[in-house]
């Protein structure tokens, strides 16, 4: 770039702030990612797919994407019913409720682990009631789904909140108006204008529910093959000094949640792409 | 299609939005709601289109009680300030919105669909951008599409909400005789609500005056302007002159100054005299019902406007031919053409 064009630059500072961006990026981010594949690289093709093809490592992998994409999906239903609560409707207690939304964002997740654990144990307040309908929830990869839930709600909600709170009203009276039943006017108005931050909330969730630890390994029951997430099993492997075998498998989960979540971010710049700014 | 509103009354919290309005409009009608902000024309507008509910009162379209209905069901066509267009539908979706949700047994089908959008397209004017979304159009075209989809449903009456407020100046100019236009074509009794008095004057069969909840008076465009009925009306219809007078047996003062004009059987009292500008006469010195000194005068297009200070102390504005000598320091006298004098 010529000096006389830098010196046309509307903006200032693109030099600065994008050096800094990249040294950031790379310090807190992609060197230790570089670092996770170096050290895979240590393993011959061979042995890095009979890591991965081991039926108790393609089970982790199976319970934490399975259950992390499923948790999320509720998240996205539960979440928007919510965020339509807290905007739509004015009721006494709104604010303590819009605050409790972030209490899973600020909760260390071994308190909330042991909290759901207790809560759902055979004899704990909810466990029992459901154990005595034969629904066993601490200790089983439903305990998991119920943990990657409860830390995944807050994502849902603060993504679309703002959506919605800026959304026109006027939109809902033209539709009623022009002859719309409030159910035409939530499928066919309302949730495609809200497309893209719904899927961006769904994408976020799940990809907080994937590298979920903490509160999770509390409520498992941790038994290989039925209910052992892969981060654990990465731990398990360190602790057993297979630091090649914890990097295939951090390898794998980074590859896969990358191709998803970007998959999802496409999907959502498709979304908003048909929604120009105003 | 008729319209026909009785002592309607609509409080939000201690705002008295309408203060027992009633209204008739006729079939085929072009009225315009006109008032400032606040005088309860929009609330109006929305609660005959059943986007409100009045307190109290009842609301008749076509001799039937709307009130009974919702939306959905009133068959209404409104326009929105904003647009209120679909974002994520383009152009032509949106115009087909309101055929598309019809109940299955009397919803048209896809050809007929197709027809139609494509037929109220060409009306509006803008058939080229049935592919585009709302946001890649103007203003103007937002609002053509906007009341492109209000009248896909052929609905009884069309409502437009200050369908031109959000556009500038030249835009709405073009918009406004176009919708006269648009009118004479289609017929359909309409009310808009504006509060532009110009756009009233210029588009409507009908004008009806607003202030405070309270309809001050309904005429025609050259009723409202020529004959207000209310001093509200002669303030904010065009521009006018208001100077405090006294009324006191059977004569008006100014100040001390007893004024030569009729009192109009008015009670004693203070009083506000209203003269349009271009209704105050120039003549010489002593000549006329005041006399003032010219400070300065400018060239507005056809007129000039001069402001005047009067021998009393007030100041006005008054608009006099171009060909009509004027300099300032002049001293003139001036004679109300034509005046009205009201009460308080």
């Amino acid at each position: 770039m010529s000096a006389v064009a830098a010196r046309r630059r509307t903006l200032p500072g693109f030099g600065l702030t994008m050096g800094l961006t990249l040294t950031w990026l790379s310090v807190i981010i992609l060197i230790p990612l570089a670092g996770l594949f170096l050290k895979s690289l240590e393993l011959s093709p061979e042995q890095f797919w009979n890591i991965l093809s081991s039926r108790r490592t393609l089970n982790a992998l199976r319970v934490s994407f399975g259950l992390a994409f499923a948790a999320a999906c509720v998240n996205l239903v539960m979440g928007s019913i919510i965020v339509w609560a807290l905007v739509r409707y004015r009721f006494p207690g709104r604010r303590l409720f819009d605050a409790i939304v972030d209490v899973p964002f600020a909760l260390p997740t071994a308190v909330a682990g042991v909290a759901l654990t207790a809560l759902f144990a055979e004899k704990g307040w909810l466990g029992a009631p459901l154990a005595a309908l034969g629904i066993k929830v601490a200790f089983t990869p439903l305990g998991i789904f119920v943990a990657m839930i409860f830390i995944g709600i807050p994502f849902v909600v603060r993504t679309v909140q703002p959506v919605l709170q800026d959304l026109d009203p006027g939109i809902e009276e033209a539709a009623g108006s022009l002859g719309a039943s409030r159910w035409q006017t939530i499928i066919r108005v309302i949730l495609p204008s809200l497309a893209p931050a719904l899927l961006t909330g769904l994408a976020l969730a799940f990809a907080r529910a994937v590298g979920e630890y903490g509160s999770v390994i509390f409520i498992a029951g941790n038994l290989p093959n039925v209910s052992e997430i892969a981060p654990l099993l990465i731990v398990i492997r360190l602790s057993e000094f297979r630091y090649a075998d914890a990097t295939a498998i951090a390898v794998v989960m980074l590859v896969v949640s990358f191709v998803i979540i970007f998959a999802v971010n496409r999907l959502q710049r498709w979304a908003q792409s048909r929604i120009p700014a105003r | 299609m008729t319209i026909e509103v009785r002592n309607l009354v609509k409080t939000f919290g201690s705002f008295k939005a309408l203060d027992g309005v009633d209204l008739k409009v006729d079939s085929g009608e072009l009225v315009a709601l006109l008032g400032p902000s606040g005088s309860g024309k929009t609330t109006l507008l929305r609660i005959v289109a059943g986007l409100d509910w009045p307190d109290s009162g009842e609301v008749l379209i076509n001799g039937e009680d709307a009130l009974a209905q919702g939306a959905r069901e009133r068959h209404v066509g409104f326009v929105f300030q904003h647009y209120a267009l679909f974002r994520h539908m383009t152009v032509f979706e949106n115009v087909a919105f309101g055929l598309r949700v019809q109940p299955r047994a009397v919803r048209k089908d896809e050809a007929a669909i197709r027809a139609r959008v494509k037929e109220l397209l060409d009306l509006v004017q803008l058939d080229w951008l049935a592919d585009r979304y709302p946001g890649q159009l103007s203003g103007g075209q937002r609002q053509r599409i906007a009341l492109a989809r209000a009248l896909a449903i052929e609905p009884r009456i069309l409502l437009l909400d200050e369908p031109f407020g959000a556009l500038d100046a030249k835009v709405r100019k073009e918009l406004r005789k176009w919708l006269r236009a648009l009118h004479r074509e289609i017929s359909v009794t309409s009310i808009f609500v504006t509060h532009d008095q110009e756009e009233a004057l210029e588009v409507a069969n009908r004008v009806v005056v607003m202030d405070k909840g309270r309809i001050e008076q309904i005429g025609s465009p050259d009723d409202v302007y020529d004959n207000p009925a209310t001093a509200f009306v002669h303030g904010f219809i065009g521009e006018s002159i208001v100077l405090p007078v006294e009324v006191a047996n059977g004569t008006v003062r100014l100040g001390d100054r007893p004024l030569d004009l009729a009192a109009g059987g008015l009670a004693p009292g203070a009083s506000r005299l209203f003269v349009r500008r271009h209704d105050m006469l120039v003549g010489p010195p002593g000549s006329g019902a005041f006399e003032g000194a010219i400070r300065h005068v400018r060239n507005f297009g056809p007129v000039q406007r001069a402001e005047v200070a009067l021998s009393g102390g007030q100041t006005i504005e008054i608009d006099a031919p171009r060909d009509r000598e004027l300099r300032a320091g002049d001293t003139i006298g001036l004679e109300p053409r034509r005046y009205r004098i009201f009460a308080g």
